[in-house]
């Protein structure tokens, strides 16, 4: 752990995340923030999911819609070129006590 | 002009269309025909972020009509009091023009179905129906209008003819209609009666808004047709000729494209929204 | 027929629906019935797709149809406020027979969660940014930060982060095997995730508990001692998610 006094650690932080942060683009006006579209889960367009008065299409009307269909081995859901589905989780550092 | 100025306490006779958040920029920027819109109250029951933002800026410019689809007046218990409370907070800060609901239940012993479920017409459940409606609106502060279902079965139990059941609603609680006219003819071609003569029984000077939405086809295992109100494509002809129907009875009211699946670019609703305001055009010249 | 046979039927296709169901011209309802079991189900199973639009593409539409359509039925919502619905997912990925082994799922679940929240948290306005920097400098190790009620974040074990990335912007790098915490903010009325810095989960924990700058660093430090306070107030300063000073 670093020796140097909390406050002169804090005050060095504090200066260089402004230097950071100096070049942010300027708060969007309000109508303009309604436009946008979250990048999050690409989502926003739906907001309240599900919250409609249709109903579904006939595709399932047969009632078979119930049947589970199988997943599948984790090995299936491999991420695009990788198989993190098939390895361990890493161990994670406990905080000091 | 100042937004401000605007009053938009009354829905125009004139075509709207239900909103979705990826035709915010369009209506912005050009809304054709289109003179109202609405929106589903329970998308607007969050705390803050863009889904309010966006409504908030909406009703600044044009007329807006909150349709609750999760309110369950139809159910066997008693009204979900916290979610009345919800609905009384969103009107109180939105003053919508209009909010409507829908004859049917969608709750039961603390679980949501997230759909609109049918009743059998009886008199007990039609006094039910009639309190609740009591309640809703002494809570609100205000008229609603009440939406006739789609039905895919029906009722051995039910004494009561649909029509009549809402008309004896209309006059015990002072409520207003939502005829959807979709919703008619699914339901006469579900369950085979006469969509023009189903119309023509309803008191038509309590209707104060309409619906129009495009359903899908299907057939049970007799091998009668099924419609299904699923909302994913245009309102088809057979629906349009009811809807120039109800317009040449009782003249031109706020008419609605309802499209909530399969949600289509902007223009499309533009043309569908013109069609409308060219059937009420036509009524009153 | 009471609601409660007709909402039993609905969720169970192995139990019979209701009697005294017909077609409205003499013959029994039939499988007219099994179009409130699809709509229900259906439109519930929507619902979560579109609340979880990462887990639906690493599963795949059938999979993730399957996965909503079991999880539906044994958590239907318990509000109309369908927004919020889902958050049992989580949990019910790490019991669910098929997706028990997937390691990642429970947290990309939660972290999805958590941009939806994000996304309808009450409205804030973040502090200036000058004003921000004058009472950082003065008070130092005494400054007190509130954060933003859309501030979120989601601790994992594997690298989230890198998979949300992987599956919604182009040409992202592929994951690789990490640990990522996420902060989730709003800047504005945008979700945007961030990846934590070492120690920077712990940081803000403290932070959000009613601790100082100081005794938040010094938190932070004893339990990594590679954290780095320049790091993670740069990714508070950028995301504009301090909404309060003083105490």
């Amino acid at each position: 752990m670093s020796k140097i006094p909390i406050t002169l650690v804090i005050a060095g932080a504090v200066s260089a995340a402004f230097a950071a942060t100096s070049s942010l683009p300027v708060q969007a006006q309000a109508k303009e923030k309604c436009y946008g579209i979250s990048l999050a889960g690409k989502n926003d367009c739906a907001a309240g999911p599900g919250t409609t008065c249709a109903g579904t299409s006939t595709e399932d009307f047969q009632g078979n819609a119930w049947t589970l269909v199988d997943i599948g081995t984790c090995a299936e859901i491999e991420l695009p070129g990788d198989r993190l589905g098939s390895i361990e989780p890493l161990e994670r550092d406990l905080p000091a006590t | 002009m100042n937004a401000s100025m605007h009053s938009f306490d009354h829905l125009p006779n004139a075509p709207g269309v239900g909103f979705k958040p990826q035709h915010f920029v369009d209506i912005v920027e050009r809304p054709g025909a289109v003179e109202w819109l609405e929106v589903h109250a329970e998308n607007y029951m969050g705390h803050g972020g863009r889904p309010i933002a966006q409504l908030k800026h909406l009703a600044e410019k044009i007329a807006i009509s909150v349709h609750g689809v999760g309110l369950s007046i139809g159910g066997e218990g008693p009204l979900d009091t916290d979610h009345l409370a919800r609905l009384k907070y969103l009107l109180n800060w939105l003053k919508p023009a209009r909010f409507s609901e829908h004859l049917a239940w969608s709750t039961h012993d603390g679980a949501f179905l997230n759909d609109l479920l049918p009743l059998p017409y009886t008199d007990t459940v039609l006094t039910r129906v009639a309190d609740h409606i009591d309640e809703v609106q002494t809570t609100l502060g205000r008229q609603i209008l009440l939406e006739n279902p789609s039905s895919y079965l029906a009722f051995d139990a039910s004494t009561l003819s649909e029509v009549e059941f809402l008309t004896v609603l209309v006059k015990r609680t002072g409520c207003g209609l939502l005829l959807d006219v979709n919703n008619v003819f699914v339901s006469a071609t579900n369950l085979g009666f006469d969509p023009t003569e189903y119309i023509d029984a309803l008191p038509l000077q309590t209707v104060e808004e309409i619906h129009l939405a495009g359903h899908d086809k299907d057939q049970d295992e007799n091998g009668k047709p099924v419609l299904i109100d699923s909302h994913g494509c245009q309102a088809s002809e057979p629906v349009w000729a009811l809807f120039e129907h109800v317009i040449d009875k009782c003249g031109p009211k706020p008419s609605l494209i309802e499209w909530d699946t399969e949600i289509p670019d902007w223009p499309i609703l533009e043309a569908e929204a013109a069609r409308i305001a060219s059937i009420l055009k036509a009524s009153v010249a | 027929m009471t609601a409660c046979d007709f909402l039993h039927a609905v969720f169970d296709p192995t139990v019979k629906p209701p009697t005294g169901l017909t077609d409205g011209m003499g013959h029994p309802a039939g499988r007219r019935f099994d179009i409130y079991r699809n709509n229900v189900i259906n439109g519930l199973s929507d619902a979560l797709e579109t609340a979880f639009p990462i887990l639906r593409k690493l599963l795949g539409q059938k999979k993730f149809r399957s996965l909503a359509m079991a999880f539906s039925r044994l958590y239907p919502p318990t509000t109309p406020i369908m927004m919020f619905y889902g958050s049992e997912l989580p949990e019910f990925l790490t019991q669910f027979e098929p997706t028990r082994d997937i390691g990642y799922l429970p947290d990309m679940a939660r972290l999805e969660i958590a941009f939806r929240e994000s996304h309808h948290s009450t409205d804030a306005r973040s502090v200036d940014a000058d004003e921000l920097r004058t009472y950082l400098t003065q008070a130092l190790d005494d400054a007190r930060i509130g954060l933003s009620p859309a501030v979120r974040m989601v601790q994992s074990s594997w690298p989230i982060h890198a998979i949300w990335r992987y599956n919604t912007i182009d040409n992202a790098p592929k994951p690789v095997m990490a640990a990522e915490d996420v902060f989730v903010a709003r800047p504005e009325l945008d979700v945007t995730p961030h990846l934590l810095p070492a120690g920077g989960y712990r940081f803000i924990e403290s932070l959000l508990s009613g601790n100082g700058l100081g005794a938040a660093t010094v938190d932070a430090m004893r339990f990594d001692n590679s954290f780095d306070l320049t790091k993670i107030l740069t990714v508070l300063i950028s995301t504009r998610s301090v909404t309060s000073i003083g105490t």
